[in-house]
């Protein structure tokens, strides 16, 4: 079966949605970045929707569900590179991806969990 | 009102929702349609085909380009034989999902659209009319 790939890059994982999904397709991501997470140890997904023509509400939930599922396994997801008329028409759909960090490009979602991790370990450090 | 274009296509796999996204974005394409009103011509588009998959068994869409006058629209009429809606308002409230979804299939598509027509009748089967002007 058709997949999509996930590429490890040091604590994260970048996943790079250049396909038009079918529903199967986008439910096999969801399995495949899950099991990931735990066995690369990752402490952060960047999800690249730049190539997504649209969002509809089906993978408008994958989206959300990705970063709840992510969060329980104690990694920060970020989608980014949504175009703007893709914001559009999901914002006018209902949708508002409440619960999934979002950035502007591959760059600066890099920057948002690089930091994460840095806080993360400080906050460690002083408990300890 | 005049047709300018007309494409039918089956709804029976996952493969052909991808497939009416793909026909619907062309067809915008070629009336002339914006980015932002094509990418809401092919979102309200996906969200009827799932629903014709899922709930309704499987069906068609017709894909309609037409004009009145000056102005230019695209239609789409999403029909099934499947076990049809019971209570329409209830269907059409946001939220309202019969199967686990986020029920913004109904409700988005029809706010991403100019003109939205239902009828469905239980035990009969649905038919969704959706038109967006340019």
């Amino acid at each position: 079966m058709e997949r999509i790939p996930i590429l490890k890059m040091g604590d994260y994982l970048l996943v790079t949605i250049q396909v038009d999904m079918h529903d199967r397709l986008a439910m096999a991501l969801q399995d495949d970045l899950t099991g990931r997470i735990v066995s690369a140890r990752s402490k952060g997904v960047l999800i690249d929707i730049s190539a997504l023509e649209i969002v509809d509400s089906f993978i408008g939930r994958m989206l959300g569900d990705i970063a709840a599922m992510s969060r329980v396994l104690d990694a920060e997801t970020v989608v980014v590179g949504m175009r703007p008329a893709v914001a559009i028409t999901l914002v006018e759909l209902g949708l508002s991806l409440s619960g999934v960090r979002t950035a502007l490009n591959v760059e600066r979602g890099m920057e948002l969990l690089r930091r994460r991790i840095v806080d993360q370990a400080r906050t460690d450090g002083s408990t300890a | 009102m005049a047709v300018l274009l007309s494409d039918s296509r089956g709804i029976h796999t996952p493969e052909d929702v991808v497939a009416v996204r793909q026909a619907v974005r062309q067809r915008a394409v070629e009336l002339g349609f914006n980015l932002v009103d094509q990418t809401k011509l092919v979102t309200a588009a996906s969200e009827l085909a799932r629903n014709t998959l899922q709930y309704g068994g499987g069906g068609t869409v017709l894909i309609e380009g037409i004009g009145n006058g000056l102005r230019r629209g695209l239609r789409l009429t999403f029909e099934d034989k499947g076990p049809g809606i019971a209570n329409i308002d209830e269907a059409l409230r946001d939220g309202f999902s019969s199967a686990g979804g986020l029920g913004l299939g109904l409700s988005g598509a029809r706010r991403l659209s100019s003109e939205f027509q239902i009828d469905s009748r239980p035990g009969e089967g649905t038919r969704v009319m959706i038109t967006r002007w340019r």
